[in-house]
């Protein structure tokens, strides 16, 4: 009998997710996030492409730590042979360091509009435009209506967006799926050794469209994204590899 | 396909653009005059001045002598020629190709044309409305050559629409005047009794060559069709044009993007068929003022798309002014290249960069935020980090080097670097801390230094320690030394970036 009514509950709750918009979701591409526990926060637990995520930076150090994680998610859950489309004030962005986060530089396509309603125009038409796997867009005041505007182009092309909000004069509710927030961590050492270590980053979903809001540690790891071992552990298996 | 010319003769052309421009004159008998050899001459004559006896050529003493009160003005060098360029130019909305009959026509190629107008006579009726309307009395005709209906125009009193194929018998009552003979040459002629061409047409050619010279058999052979007469066109033709003429001037912003589309679809059609696509285009309408309104779009590859040319004019279309309406709209592509045929895609999303929505997006956004404001960048073999990467020219040019990764660099960097205090054991220790925009960094972890030298071959200058540090707060910067520590204590600190 139990069993029957999760059942019945779990397919209700499938149904009003594919209701809510959340049909075009489907994995196009071998995700290779299956391991990410970040992921357990979607629904479904899929990352939701075809749709806009959201990004709240404070200071230029997180707008770095949030533009390196984009990268890192970006060649961990799309296609590397996509071309990806960076909408914003780029001349801050150093083009060869993408190239760390599996991405390639010259796939990367740089817009720069100056004014508000070209970047909202910019932004649009490249989400409409299916040849992008990707739009990056710096676009701190986005409304309400213009967020429901960008989920409207997604659903068409399947191209998926993230928006990168510095110092948002106002966080209103948006049409996002998820609303993102990361700040540098101390980056993972190698027990005593001197130096900097791999990229780490407190990744916070303050907000996820029916999934699970929350928090976790990630850091990138040469070539993908990971949840940092525990401290000692890679000293441990360092011991057991070399004996 | 018979050829057809119109000749257009105006009779007062310098006087009645004075009177154009200053219409208390209309009435009244003046003189345009030019010193010539120390005494004033009659460069032209307005219609009252003329019914006087008053012509050009005379002597302006001579012509107060006939008429006391007459205004005699003053002549401007070049008039004619300028009046007559701006008229032909104008006209080009009843031909395609125009040209400037000095000193007092135009020639209109008016071959294939007529038809639209439903006739020769209508054609001409509607040339001369439309030229006396702008204050020019003209008298036309139009002819199976030039040279006759340039002689039907100016000395045919009846018969201005010559049939095809019947401009020697149009010629045969004319005088020899008509067909632009040396004066010396017509004058001999009236001496000899040759009033009329018809009286010396038939006669031996060599005769005529003896008598009169060659030029009198080269502008006899001109007018009956013989020899080619050679127009120069003012606006010169363009491979790809396309012409609407409009019976009713366009006025509206619907009437503008109607002209738009049927010219892109009738161009992008032709263009089509012959495996061509346009790189640039030009969209002009001739407004019934004399003014032109031009709209001008390139691409990023060669295209004959006509929806997606459409939408690059789209946003710029409202900034076009009618004004008094647009009578002809023209579509030039001025750059036509090969146009590469792309395949269909069995898998769309592997198409990348050769994507052809692709290069139409960019040439939409550039359209309306400018191409300088769009760039892709390609690795460059310098170490020298804001020479590591160049920006590329197309969306095409390969990647001929590889990208570099075995130094991290920073994802966000600030050009030009900011200047910052640091504190920092010598010699070559990292820094421990740092001030930056008045707060105070102090650093835990550290990497470096990594040297990066001038490139003296390109720039002269000191060289750069970089060190990746890491702050308490777990951000990361990538500072460097400027210039080695030395007796001079000139090196500085700078912050070039931020890592992720």
């Amino acid at each position: 009998m139990d069993g029957t009514k999760t059942d019945i509950i779990n397919r209700l709750q499938r149904d009003i997710l594919a209701l809510q918009g959340f049909t075009s979701l489907r994995t196009r591409y071998p995700v290779r996030s299956g391991e990410l526990s970040v992921m357990e926060a979607f629904p479904n637990k899929v990352f939701p492409l075809g749709a806009v995520h959201e990004f709240v930076t404070e200071t230029m150090e997180d707008a770095s730590a949030t533009a390196g994680f984009i990268s890192g998610l970006i060649s961990t859950v799309l296609p590397t042979t996509g071309v990806i489309a960076w909408v914003g004030s780029c001349g801050l962005i150093f083009p060869p360091a993408l190239k760390q986060f599996g991405i390639e530089p010259d796939r990367v396509i740089f817009f720069e509009p100056l004014k508000k309603r070209e970047i909202q125009w910019t932004v649009e038409e490249a989400l409409r435009c299916a040849a992008f796997s990707a739009v990056v867009a710096e676009w701190s005041d986005m409304s309400f209506t213009e967020s429901r505007r960008l989920q409207l182009a997604v659903e068409k092309t399947n191209v998926t967006g993230f928006v990168i909000r510095r110092n948002p004069k106002q966080l209103s509710a948006t049409a996002c799926v998820a609303r993102w927030k990361i700040t540098s961590l101390h980056s993972g050492a190698l027990d005593d050794l001197p130096g900097t270590g791999f990229p780490r980053w407190n990744v916070e979903l303050l907000k996820v469209r029916n999934g699970k809001p929350g928090n976790r540690i990630m850091e990138w790891a040469g070539d993908h994204l990971q949840e940092p071992l525990p401290e000692g552990a890679l000293v441990r298996e360092l011991r057991r590899k070399t004996g | 396909m018979a050829k057809r010319f119109v000749s257009v003769w105006f009779r007062f052309l310098k006087t009645d653009w004075v009177t154009n421009r200053n219409p208390a004159l209309r009435d009244v008998p003046f003189v345009l005059s030019k010193p010539d050899h120390g005494r004033m001459i009659v460069t032209a004559a307005n219609e009252p001045a003329q019914m006087q006896g008053i012509d050009a050529g005379m002597v302006v003493a001579d012509a107060r002598a006939l008429l006391p009160g007459i205004t005699v003005l003053d002549d401007k060098p070049g008039l004619e020629e300028k009046l007559l360029r701006r008229i032909a130019g104008w006209a080009i909305r009843f031909a395609p190709v125009t040209s400037v009959d000095l000193p007092d026509g135009i020639i209109l190629d008016a071959t294939g044309c007529t038809h639209l107008w439903k006739g020769d006579k209508a054609y001409l009726t509607d040339i001369c409305k439309r030229i006396l309307s702008k204050g020019y009395k003209v008298r036309l005709a139009i002819a199976d050559t030039a040279g006759a209906a340039r002689a039907v125009a100016r000395f045919g009193n009846s018969g201005f629409v010559v049939k095809p194929g019947g401009h020697m018998q149009a010629l045969l009552p004319l005088p020899p005047e008509s067909l632009r003979l040396e004066p010396e040459t017509a004058e001999r002629l009236h001496k000899l009794g040759l009033h009329a061409i018809g009286q010396f047409i038939h006669m031996p050619l060599h005769t005529l060559r003896r008598r009169f010279g060659a030029d009198c058999i080269g502008r006899l052979n001109q007018a009956l069709g013989v020899e080619e007469e050679l127009l120069q066109p003012v606006v010169p033709a363009a491979a790809y044009e396309e012409h609407l003429p409009c019976p009713e001037p366009i006025i509206t912003a619907v009437g503008i993007e109607i002209a738009l589309k049927d010219l892109l679809y009738r161009l992008c059609t032709r263009l089509q068929k012959e495996q061509k696509g346009l790189r640039t285009l030009c969209f002009k309408g001739y407004r019934a003022d004399g003014k032109a309104e031009q709209l001008q779009i390139q691409t990023n590859r060669p295209s004959h798309h006509a929806a997606h040319l459409f939408k690059l004019f789209e946003p710029r279309l409202p900034a076009t002014e009618p004004g008094p309406g647009i009578e002809l709209f023209t579509l030039t592509a001025t750059g036509v290249e090969e146009h590469i045929a792309s395949q269909e895609q069995l898998w769309s999303s592997k198409a990348g960069l050769e994507d052809i929505r692709l290069a139409e997006l960019i040439d939409r956004v550039a359209g309306r935020i400018g191409m300088s404001r769009i760039s892709r960048y390609c690795p460059d073999e310098h170490y020298w980090p804001e020479r590591s990467f160049k920006k590329a020219v197309s969306l095409h040019e390969p990647v001929v080097t590889t990208w570099r990764k075995e130094n991290l660099r920073p994802v966000q960097v600030l050009t030009p670097p900011e200047h910052i205090t640091v504190t920092a054991p010598v010699p070559d220790y990292p820094p421990m801390s740092f001030k930056y925009k008045a707060v105070l960094h102090t650093i835990v972890r550290a990497d470096g230094p990594e040297r990066i030298e001038q490139e003296w071959w390109l720039q002269e200058g000191l060289h750069r320690d970089y060190y990746r540090v890491e702050d308490t707060e777990g951000r990361r910067y990538w500072i460097f030394r400027l210039g080695h520590y030395d007796e001079a204590r000139n090196w500085q600190w700078f912050l070039h970036g931020f890592f992720a």
